[in-house]
């Protein structure tokens, strides 16, 4: 059954980019167990509002794990302490009575703090624009069962394809590299016949601009697949290395 | 029949409407409006359409600048598409990412007419099945067209690598949903908002990479301007910033979404709002059938008063699942009291009553009925958890075709619900209730989706055109992609053709410097009020009055009742806002705020529409209104039109404009889902 816990919130402000930021303490009464983790955050704002005070600012928007819109380094993990979802599918349940929770934004020289909680992740959409997509003008597709595809290549590609963007890889990882999130694209399209056409060049130019955006490298560490709230497998990255050597072998 | 002079007698400090003006009988005649509907029989029309229409030639087309508000299926294949004949396209979006649209949500699937089941499908019988669905309400020309168009939208997403669900020997999987007897929902596991929605903005990374298409994301439309009578561009706020900004174009797109958010809870991601469609009824353009508000069935229960949004549970869900009440009330008592687990109930003690009451269709009847059927069997005294849910029961599936089998369909959904409910759906069932989901009125557009604006458009969810009364599952994503990708680049060089000579326009213009003055003056207003509730404690009112007096059963006395109280719910806003912060700054309560006043007007008219609405049909159900077995009585010969609202001010009577509906391809009749 639900019932009402307290909590102690050290929480990360930070009013731009450019200015120094610092954890503030807050406490707050009557969080049902039941709410999500965000919603306990509307409750802390709606008391800061009652006295006057900023809002807390945190992106967020679909709360039900799709958007990719929420982030938050929850007690050292991104998107909390259970695996598999993002921050707007935690639930007040998952934590005790008078705990303290620490709540930061996302930390990676390539995302910088708009405010408080809150990060720009454009540079994620510059990746996908440099090459993310397949080639063509609407209406000129042909029949869609035209090209069979196997159901274990399209349930594969469609693991991949599940990448909500949401930079959380970037944020667990202690290079800031964005190598799952860029090897989950490329390999969505290097599975399908779709994305064969443009295969090499599409490795090559995402994996350029991502360098040029200053994301770090990837040292097989491993956290970013153990945080990623939609699972993707490393896999991926094995996949987008082995894209890119063959690209730049027939460079 | 209750007359409507009555009626506004009864309300006398709120009288519904001003005027009606009527196409048929020529009164009012500056308010006639022409749907162009283009002549010959419905299966040409559209193909006569393209076949005559004006175009705008290559060179032509970089002359020309075009804004899209909102990045979901319908902007962001707009915009995309549009980028692709050579348009200058300006795409503007809330969030941080023309990803993150609400679109991505959508869970089921997709509808066109392929056919590849060989179970008997065509474009007719899409079109049919939308109309029936749709309870006679929508435009038949427009459905007619989406049919048409929905098989080019699987070919489309195909080619751009979405991973749809595929059959063993290769080929592209289909599943059922409600309101259709065959099998033409083409899904990407319970993703498939997300997959399309993705492969749109792929296409949109291509335009931008190529400099057709310019993304400004996190900025919000206040104002559109309007020079000599057409829409020329449109105010922005820089929600980083607080900056107001200016934007000039040959033509508007709108592609804004629902305002299902009306009812504060609701399945609609927290940035979704009204706030475009408010700006463009303000201007001058129709609001359309804003009676008709989908409450779809499948949605998680409410837990408690801090709750900020309902989850659905996708209705592909159906298919498997079986949903049921206790047949005994005392079962039903006791499972509220915990004394007792769904599980303790034997099936012969199990009312199936959708089965039951509609045997032909059963779980997979549309939307509004078996939304209805819930809300009767709780409002009886037979719900189950807090007495608002009923069971949707995975245990007969799990039976037939293994555990393995229903997690591979629905796995995904599952840990949805559990991580919500905290309960295992593979070994209890899950509790279900209905919520806010789609609004199927909207902004009026005709068949070139312009509004009665000159050079304004409205596409996707945020126009009215499609679904009629009640949309059918599947078919939003397929409205909001024809729109973008195949409807609106043809139509909308119909409009452009004749603008080339047209210079691109300054935002010098004394219109943009009117425009942004009165932007600023607004927002003033309301940094000024200086009141003690935030946005959101008034938006939680405004959402009760709306679920329980404009929800799933309303009648002439609530709804009066609910004009009142949403005129209690204006006078509040006004007088005891408070907006922390400042104005020329990120400012997220300043958002809230002026969503929040624009819903406030949108819940009005959405009252005023049903209450001037003295039928039962589709999602607008009217207790008055009903047959001895508790269906929805339509009355066609009133009310088998669109209902048209222009704006006269925030709290005057609103002029109607009907638009009268004809059927000429399809024979109407009550919609019938029980043999």
């Amino acid at each position: 059954m639900e019932t009402t816990i307290s909590v102690n919130l050290r929480i990360w402000r930070q009013r731009g980019p450019k200015e120094k930021g610092a954890f503030q303490n807050y406490h707050l009464d009557g969080v049902s167990t039941g709410s999500s983790f965000l919603e306990m955050l509307d409750m802390l704002n709606q008391q800061l509002v009652d006295n006057g005070e900023e809002p807390v600012v945190f992106d967020n928007d679909c709360r039900e794990g799709i958007c990719g819109m929420c982030s938050l380094y929850i007690d050292g993990h991104p998107h909390g302490p259970v695996q598999g979802i993002t921050t707007c599918q935690l639930h007040m349940r998952k934590f005790r009575d008078g705990q303290t929770i620490t709540i930061e934004p996302w930390r990676s020289a390539a995302f910088p703090v708009i405010r408080d909680l809150m990060v720009n992740r454009n540079a994620f959409d510059q990746i996908q624009q440099a090459g993310g997509y397949v080639s063509f003008n609407c209406g000129g597709a042909p029949d869609a069962n035209a090209t069979p595809i196997s159901k274990e290549v399209a349930d594969v590609a469609m693991d991949s394809a599940t990448c909500i963007g949401c930079g959380a890889c970037v944020a667990a990882c202690k290079n800031g590299s964005a190598m799952l999130f860029v090897s989950a694209k490329v390999s969505q399209f290097a599975l399908l016949p779709q994305g064969q056409v443009e295969r090499k060049r599409r490795a090559r130019a995402m994996v350029k601009k991502m360098d040029e955006l200053g994301f770090g490298n990837c040292t097989n560490t491993g956290a970013c697949a153990a945080e990623c709230p939609k699972s993707i497998p490393l896999s991926n990255i094995a996949r987008l290395n082995r894209e890119f050597i063959k690209a730049k072998c027939s460079d | 029949m209750i007359d409507i002079k009555k009626v506004e007698g009864m309300i006398d400090s709120t009288p519904i409407m001003k005027e009606v003006a009527d196409m048929e009988t020529g009164k009012l005649p500056e308010y006639q409006i022409d749907s162009k509907i283009p002549e010959g029989p419905i299966a040409e029309k559209w193909t006569n359409y393209k076949a005559h229409q004006k175009l705008v030639n290559p060179a032509n087309k970089r002359l020309l600048d075009v804004i899209v508000v909102g990045t979901g299926l319908a902007g962001g294949s707009a915009a995309s598409t549009l980028g692709e004949l050579g348009f200058n396209v300006l795409n503007f979006c809330i969030q941080d990412s023309p990803r993150r649209a609400h679109s991505i949500a959508a869970q089921g699937g997709i509808n066109a007419a392929k056919d590849y089941q060989n179970d008997g499908d065509s474009v007719y019988r899409l079109f049919y099945d939308t109309v029936k669905g749709g309870d006679f309400r929508s435009r038949e020309a427009n459905v007619y067209r989406l049919a048409e168009v929905s098989n080019n939208i699987i070919d489309q997403c195909v080619q751009q690598g979405v991973p749809f669900a595929r059959e063993y020997g290769g080929l592209l999987a289909n599943r059922s949903f409600g309101g259709a007897q065959v099998s033409r929902t083409f899904y990407a596991k319970g993703q498939t908002g997300q997959q399309l929605l993705l492969g749109a903005y792929s296409s949109l990374n291509r335009q931008i990479q190529k400099g057709t298409v310019k993304s400004f994301n996190r900025r919000e439309m206040l104002d559109i301007v309007i020079i000599d009578g057409r829409a020329r561009g449109i105010i922005v706020r820089n929600l980083i910033t607080g900056e107001i900004e200016r934007y000039a174009a040959h033509a508007v797109v709108l592609a804004t979404g629902g305002y299902g958010r009306a009812f504060f809870l609701s399945t609609n991601a927290m940035g979704c709002n009204g706030s475009a469609a408010i700006q463009a009824f303000k201007k001058g353009a129709y609001l359309a059938n804003l009676a008709f508000t989908q409450i779809h069935p499948t949605c998680i229960p409410v837990h408690g008063e801090d709750q900020s949004k309902l989850t659905l549970m996708s209705e592909s869900l159906r298919n498997d699942g079986r949903i049921w009440v206790p047949k005994k009330k005392e079962d039903a008592e006791a499972i509220r009291a915990g004394k007792k687990k769904p599980t303790d109930i034997p099936d012969e003690d199990r009312d199936f009553y959708l089965e039951r009451r509609y045997p032909a269709f059963g779980n997979l009847c549309p939307r509004d009925i078996a939304s209805r059927a819930a809300k009767e069997r709780c409002d009886a005294g037979y719900g189950v958890g807090t007495g608002n849910a009923v069971y949707l029961d995975f245990k007969y599936a799990i039976q037939r075709l293994g555990e393995d089998a229903v997690r591979d369909r629905y796995g995904n959904l599952f840990d949805m619900y559990q991580m919500i409910s905290d309960d295992n759906p593979y070994e209890t069932p899950m509790q279900i209730f209905p919520a806010s989901h789609y609004t199927m009125g909207g902004i009026w557009v005709d068949y070139e989706l312009q509004t009665s604006i000159k050079g304004l458009f409205a596409i996707g969810e945020c126009n009215f055109s499609d679904h009629g009364a009640n949309r059918l599952g599947a078919s939003a994503l397929m409205q909001g992609l024809a729109d973008g990708y195949f409807v609106l680049p043809y139509t909308m060089q119909n409009y452009l053709s004749d603008q080339i000579k047209v210079p691109h326009f300054s935002t010098d213009a004394p219109e943009f410097d009117e425009a942004e003055k009165q932007v600023r003056a607004r927002i003033e207003k309301l940094m000024n009020i200086k009141g003690t509730k935030s946005p959101d404690q008034i938006h939680k009112k405004l959402g009760h009055v709306m679920w329980n007096l404009v929800g799933m059963g309303r009648t002439l006395q609530s709804l009066v009742k609910a004009i009142d109280e949403i005129e209690e719910v204006r006078k509040e806003f006004y007088s005891d806002l408070r907006i922390v912060g400042n104005a020329d700054d990120m400012n997220t309560e300043l958002e809230k705020a002026l969503r929040l006043e624009d819903f406030i007007l949108i819940a009005r008219m959405m009252a005023i529409d049903a209450l001037n609405r003295n039928e039962s049909c589709g999602a607008h159900f009217r207790e008055e209104y009903q047959t001895a077995d508790g269906e929805a009585a339509r009355n066609d010969e009133d009310y088998m039109y669109v209902s048209c609202w222009k704006y006269t001010g925030d709290t005057e009577k609103p002029i109607l404009i009907k638009e009268p509906l004809k059927y000429e391809a399809i024979k109407v009749q009550t919609r019938n889902y029980k043999s």
